[in-house]
């Protein structure tokens, strides 16, 4: 059953389930959960990038070998991955990323507005598929079958966990 | 001028490796190296990068993580690697035994009028590796120093990084197919991977 508090394991469990073997990552507290079951697991590992670029370099790679990856990163990156993913629509390269949002939900800190405001659009002009997920319920629909489109139609899609979701970030 | 002491020349010097490769899987930097890899010769274990600039080295870690029994050679040049300088440190926490970073070094940006690049003001991407945690980096400057570097090809005690200098010349263009979906799948055909 899916409920508010465990979400973040039902996610895990449907990464799992879709047999993905690295998560890429440049972490967000947003991601902590799933960073952290992964570290624990066998089956999938984590990889702590230097920027959000190379998980969308490394998951084309990881797809020439036959292995499945899914980036983990938040809104800011996405600005970084620009040009890089000119690699998946050049190659149909399948692709799947988890972006957590800042910026767009009752958000503190202005210098994360313009890229949060940009993300979708950014995705988008690239040629990526977006869904934007605003409950759990919808995180885990959302990563299901994105992760079954992407890996059997050689699509590039983006799943965006609104702030809704994670909640406000108090400081 | 930066190159005076340098006589290695990047066609011969990329033949060599392209030769001793043996079953190694070869990913190429935009530019000059996709050029340089498809004139030793095409095969179908190449994957020629014609643009995503400074994602050459992570193609070859997501490559050599998905299969750690295949040896992986990235073979790229001195700006492509300087834009995707921190895949170096990523690729020093991995430390995958089976991937070799090589890199072409002629001190410029030779496709886009030869605008000199860090590397020709002392910055050393040999000693950037090496600070990464690469098992083996290595400064490749004469022939010796190549033969050393070919020795420890295919990469199976990696990761192993080299920068090779090459005298900062533009030989003819020699060009590869530009349909990356042309490229991915025949690569994944030659691992037994099906097309989509």
């Amino acid at each position: 059953m899916i409920t508010d508090n465990n979400w973040e394991k039902n996610l895990f469990d449907i990464i799992k389930k879709h047999k993905i073997n690295f998560l890429p990552y440049v972490p967000d507290a947003g991601h902590a959960k799933l960073i952290s079951l992964s570290e624990e697991d066998q089956s999938i590992k984590p990889i702590v990038l230097s920027t959000e670029e190379e998980g969308v370099a490394f998951s084309g790679g990881c797809w020439l070998g036959g292995k499945k990856s899914v980036l983990l990163m938040q809104s800011s990156g996405v600005g970084n991955c620009i040009n890089m993913l000119s690699l998946l629509s050049n190659c149909n390269f399948p692709f799947v990323t988890l972006i957590t949002m800042r910026g767009e939900f009752g958000e503190f800190n202005s210098w994360q507005v313009p890229m949060g405001k940009a993300t979708q659009g950014c995705l988008e002009n690239m040629g990526v598929v977006v869904h934007k997920a605003t409950n759990p319920i919808d995180v885990i629909s959302f990563t299901d079958a994105a992760l079954y489109s992407a890996f059997s139609s050689d699509q590039q899609i983006a799943v965006l966990l609104s702030q809704r979701l994670l909640g406000r970030k108090e400081w | 001028m930066v190159g005076k002491d340098i006589n290695l020349k990047r066609r011969s010097v990329v033949k060599q490796i392209v030769d001793n490769r043996k079953a190694a899987k070869i990913i190429t930097g935009l530019g000059s190296p996709t050029y340089d890899v498809f004139d030793a010769g095409d095969n179908d274990s190449n994957f020629y990068l014609w643009g995503a600039m400074g994602g050459a080295a992570m193609v070859g870690l997501g490559l050599a993580m998905a299969n750690p029994n295949l040896p992986v050679i990235v073979i790229t040049g001195d700006g492509e690697q300087l834009m995707g300088v921190g895949s170096l440190a990523t690729i020093g926490v991995q430390k995958p035994n089976n991937l070799s970073i090589i890199v072409l070094d002629n001190g410029y940006y030779g496709e886009t009028g030869m605008q000199k690049s860090h590397t020709s003001f002392g910055v050393d991407l040999h000693k950037i590796a090496k600070a990464s945690n690469f098992k083996h980096s290595f400064s490749v400057k004469s022939d010796n120093d190549l033969n050393n570097l070919i020795d420890y090809l295919p990469p199976i005690d990696g990761p192993i990084f080299a920068n090779i200098k090459v005298e900062p010349q533009l030989p003819p263009r020699s060009l590869p197919i530009l349909d990356g979906v042309e490229l991915k799948n025949r690569f994944r055909k030659n691992l037994n991977l099906k097309a989509l």
